[in-house]
């Protein structure tokens, strides 16, 4: 079935036991009698588009929702199913991660695990609405160690409202006291209209200019307890990067499945709708679900690749982006110290990483009209 | 017409005592206009002029009452166009002087009434409003006779809006002022006292006959000007245009020329016969200069050969709107334009944005400086930016400013003066309540920030008006706003030297404010030469990413790129740093007047 070109494949399991006030993903709450009916669909969906994939796929990765809050037994018919890959990450929440589920990942042929700590402080973890407490953290993580996972992902929050500096400190000993091989800290994004940045929108703007300090004391602290920057928000040691989600920075064509997921192949992008009826319904009938479709034009993937080549450590060839560059603000960039050239590549300074948006919004040559869509 | 059949008028009042509403009155009275044609107020023509309650161009009616042809000569109400009323004033032979029973004389209502009779014009006072619950017909009607020296009795008590008493006022008009004295038979001559701009006809004149007479199809002459034309067309208002052949000594009218430019007849000229011309203009011709000075730019750059047109346009009608090019570092393409004073600017501002749909950015409105170089030349400075570093001395506009105010208002508008370097000139109780104030004041403390004073430190109770008077030397200097030590030339002042240190620490705070924090730390700082007063920092961000960026969000990550990035098109580039457009309002706001 596999005779494309594409070495990425993103799956999505959309299922949750509860929402977390802050999330903004395709999720859905409860609805077990769907698990199975749905991995029937995602199964459909990948018969229907796998010829997309080469033989030989790189990187699987399994994200939701709470892949691991799925129906143990449809998690691991769909695990079987997926291609074998040299990386297959699956995201779980510490909650659902027993002996039993960490062995079932291991034998499905899962070789990382990207964890949903998010804090180690029971009254933030409360504030996130997180199932777990900074134990069951913990018991999640050696779980995972013990089922034989040596390629484990901590996903920090910082900047929830009431986090001191002190709290994060103690947050992220708490986490490199585990020795995760990857750690991916993420200041909390009050998304519009969701219920969290209702309840806590006000409090947020008053900590808005704090977390400017939070930041660089997340990049320091990891630095110096061994890990590599990689990426703007991922950090890892031994080399450990989250190969797909390189992928994605690298500017590669991925595919994904199930609903919300987005592909990006050739010149083209599309996202599957997220109601989840139609989906099921559509790939039923054997057809492919219902979709916005996105077409891309070079120069946009051009400047994709600007945008996401600059969050990661490496540099950047130049010669692939030089098209989407404006050469006087690269200029003045380094004349500030923000921007280094070195080698063909173009890279952010350690400054520049850290203002690495407004580095990149003036890079950008002026976008043609017609590019807009 | 024989000249003791005609009446030549004006009404003068201070703004919404009732002019229009009174004209409106005269042309429905006299049966000029039926109801139903009667739109409300009809002189005031322009969308602007009506929504403000003001009258900018004067127009002239003509209406018949008991065998009279009466002309009624609208004049613009404001200080700003002191000099287009006097010539409208120089057309009549009497003026209505018209006053609000409730609020009795304003400052306008001096002004006016001192022109009308240094034009030596008969006064008819009328007391308009006596229908208002809070009118006082008595009481005002003495202070009016007082200040013309009338008799109590012959002031007229009126209603404009109900219309009760208006035909008595057209009584008091045959009665009391005098008809046209000229000579119908002499070589033609005639005042032009307003023009207008028609983008089909060109230029119309509106005029006074004093001598002779004109006709249809002669070849006429602009004595001031020089300007030769034929008489393409001859009327009278009445109120829509009605052609007549001939236009005789006494009467008002109008002449259709053909130009195509206003600033070839300028009000105040005198037109005369090509062939046989008088050899004297009438007199009273000035030109008139602009007083108040601003930057107008663009929004949006793009925009600047609408701009242009547009001031193009308006200078057809407006002959004493001034503009000439130029160029900011820090605003792009735009005009440094000149203005009668601060009304005109506003309207004008008003007008570009309104009617050509233009989103300007107006810098703080200055005066004109006379610098006198350290070898000896003059210089006339228009703009802060054009002010030489150096120089031997300067000098200001200066004018007499009249303030009428209840009497406890006295010391409020006393200390506002004082602090604006004004000089007592002297007092005078108009009545038990209320006071006349007469303060020399340079023009440029007016220019900034006076009105909103005088309103908020009288509650609203003042009225002032003012006359540019001359030029005195000051003891000014040239405040420079510089970021990251880039000077931004639209920010420049000239200041006197004891408010420069809090003129510039407002503004330097006012920027940290508003510009956003850089990638970069940005010094903002006030200087005199390069003797820094004030100085801020706004302190360079430390994060701008976005936090997270996976497959799933790459589109839309990146349409907040866009939008970044269009963001900044929108910003102003000074040297390095980058201001939106609102910094730059928001600062030029706190320097103007917001009224």
């Amino acid at each position: 079935m596999s005779t494309g070109g594409v070495r990425h494949l993103y799956v999505h399991l959309p299922f949750c036991s509860s929402r977390c006030g802050y999330c903004d993903f395709v999720t859905l709450v409860g609805r077990r009698e769907d698990h199975g009916r749905y991995v029937d669909a995602l199964l459909a969906e990948l018969e229907l588009e796998g010829p997309r994939l080469t033989s030989e796929v790189e990187t699987v990765f399994v994200g939701g929702g709470t892949p691991t809050f799925t129906e143990p037994g449809e998690l691991r018919r769909l695990l079987a199913a997926l291609p074998a890959a040299e990386e297959v990450s699956v995201e779980a929440n510490p909650e659902t991660v027993t002996p039993e589920l960490a062995a079932l990942l291991r034998a499905g042929g899962v070789t990382r695990v990207s964890l949903g700590a998010q804090s180690f402080d029971e009254r933030l973890l409360g504030v996130l609405d997180r199932r777990a407490g900074p134990d069951g953290v913990r018991r999640a993580f050696y779980h995972l160690r013990d089922a034989g996972f040596d390629n484990i992902s901590l996903d920090l929050i910082y900047g929830i409202p009431g986090q001191e500096p002190s709290g994060l400190r103690r947050d992220l000993d708490e986490a490199l006291a585990l020795g995760p091989e990857h750690l991916s800290c993420y200041e909390l994004e009050a998304k519009p209209g969701t219920r969290f940045t209702h309840a806590h929108g006000e409090e947020l703007a008053r900590q808005a200019e704090s977390m400017e300090g939070y930041f660089e004391l997340v990049v320091a602290t990891l630095i110096d307890a061994g890990y590599r920057w990689y990426e703007t928000a991922n950090f890892c040691r031994d080399g450990r990067r989250a190969r797909h989600n390189l992928a994605y920075w690298l500017g590669r064509d991925y595919l994904g499945v199930g609903i919300g997921a987005v592909s990006t192949v050739g010149g083209l992008r599309w996202r599957n709708l997220p109601a989840l009826p139609r989906y099921l319904s559509a790939l039923a009938r054997g057809e492919a679900p219902p979709r916005e479709l996105e077409p891309l034009p070079a120069l946009t993937r051009i400047q994709e690749r600007l945008m996401l080549g600059l969050r990661l450590d490496d540099p950047l060839p130049f010669a692939e982006v030089e098209e989407a560059v404006d050469p006087a603000a690269l200029g003045r960039l380094e004349g500030l110290g923000l921007v280094e050239r070195r080698a063909g590549g173009l890279l952010l300074t350690r400054r520049g990483r850290f203002l690495g948006g407004g580095v990149t919004a003036e890079l950008l040559a002026e976008i043609p009209a017609n590019n807009y869509n | 017409m024989k000249l003791d059949r005609i009446r030549n008028f004006s009404i003068v009042a201070h703004i919404d005592h009732g002019k229009s509403t009174l004209a409106d009155r005269i042309l429905e009275v006299t049966e000029t206009l039926s109801e139903r044609e009667m739109r409300e107020q009809v002189l005031d023509s322009m969308e602007l002029e009506r929504e403000r309650g003001i009258t900018i161009k004067a127009q002239a009616v003509r209406v018949a009452w008991k065998g009279h042809q009466l002309n009624l000569i609208d004049t613009p109400g404001h200080v700003d166009f002191t000099y287009e009323v006097s010539r409208a004033l120089q057309a009549c032979e009497g003026a209505l002087l018209l006053v609000d029973a409730a609020q009795g004389i304003q400052a306008q209502t001096l002004a006016n009434a001192y022109l009308a009779l240094e034009n030596n014009l008969e006064i008819v006072p009328v007391v308009n409003k006596i229908d208002l619950p809070q009118a006082n017909p008595g009481a005002v009607a003495a202070e009016v006779a007082e200040l013309v020296g009338e008799d109590p009795e012959r002031v007229l008590r009126i209603s404009a809006k109900t219309g009760e008493s208006v035909a008595e006022v057209l009584d008091a008009v045959v009665e009391r002022i005098a008809p046209p004295e000229g000579d119908p038979e002499a070589p033609p001559r005639a005042l032009v006292f307003d023009s207008s701009y028609d983008q089909y006809r060109g230029v119309v004149a509106f005029v006074r006959v004093v001598d002779g007479r004109f006709g249809t199809r002669d070849d006429l002459r602009a004595m001031a000007a020089g300007t030769r034309f034929e008489a393409e067309e001859l009327g009278f208002f009445s109120p829509v245009r009605t052609p007549t052949d001939t236009l005789e000594a006494g009467e008002v009218g109008y002449v259709v020329t053909g130009l195509k430019d206003v600033s070839r007849l300028r009000v105040g000229d005198t037109l005369t016969s090509a062939r046989q011309g008088a050899s004297q203009p009438l007199p009273g011709y000035k030109d008139v200069k602009p007083t108040v000075f601003a930057g107008l730019y663009p929004t949006d750059s793009d925009d600047y050969p609408e701009l242009r047109d547009a001031l193009e346009k308006l200078k057809l009608n407006d002959a004493s709107l001034f503009y000439e090019p130029e160029t900011s570092q820090a605003l792009g393409f735009g005009f440094r334009c000149g203005f009668l004073g601060l009304l005109h600017m506003e309207i004008v501002r008003e007008r570009l944005e309104r009617e050509f749909d233009l989103d300007l950015l107006v810098t703080a409105p200055n005066v004109a400086y006379r610098v006198y170089t350290q070898g000896g030349e003059k210089v006339e400075v228009h703009s802060p930016a054009d002010m030489p570093r150096e120089f031997e001395r300067v000098e200001e506009p200066y004018i007499r400013a009249t303030t009428i105010v209840p009497k406890e208002y006295v010391g409020s508008v006393m200390e506002l003066n004082n602090e604006r370097r004004g000089r007592f000139d002297h007092m005078e109780y108009l009545s038990e309540e209320r006071v006349m104030l007469s303060y020399d004041l340079p023009l440029a403390e007016i220019v900034y920030d006076y009105y909103d004073q005088l309103k908020s430190r009288t509650k609203g109770y003042a009225s002032f008006d003012y006359d540019v008077v001359g030029f005195e030397e000051g003891s000014l200097v040239r405040v420079d706003i510089l970021l990251a030590g880039d000077p931004v030339d639209a920010l420049s002042l000239i200041v006197h030297r004891d408010g420069a240190y809090a003129r510039g620490r407002a503004l330097v705070e006012r920027l940290r404010e508003e510009i956003p924090r850089q990638m970069f730390d940005v010094p903002v700082q006030a200087a005199i030469g390069s003797r820094v007063i004030a100085r801020e920092t706004i302190k360079a961000r430390r994060k701008d990413v976005l936090a997270k960026c996976y497959g799933g969000d790459v589109t839309r990550k990146r349409k907040l790129l866009e939008r970044q990035k269009k963001g900044k098109k929108r910003m102003k580039q000074v040297g390095s740093v980058e201001v939106p457009q609102e910094a730059f309002l928001a600062v030029l706001n706190l320097d103007g007047d917001k009224r």
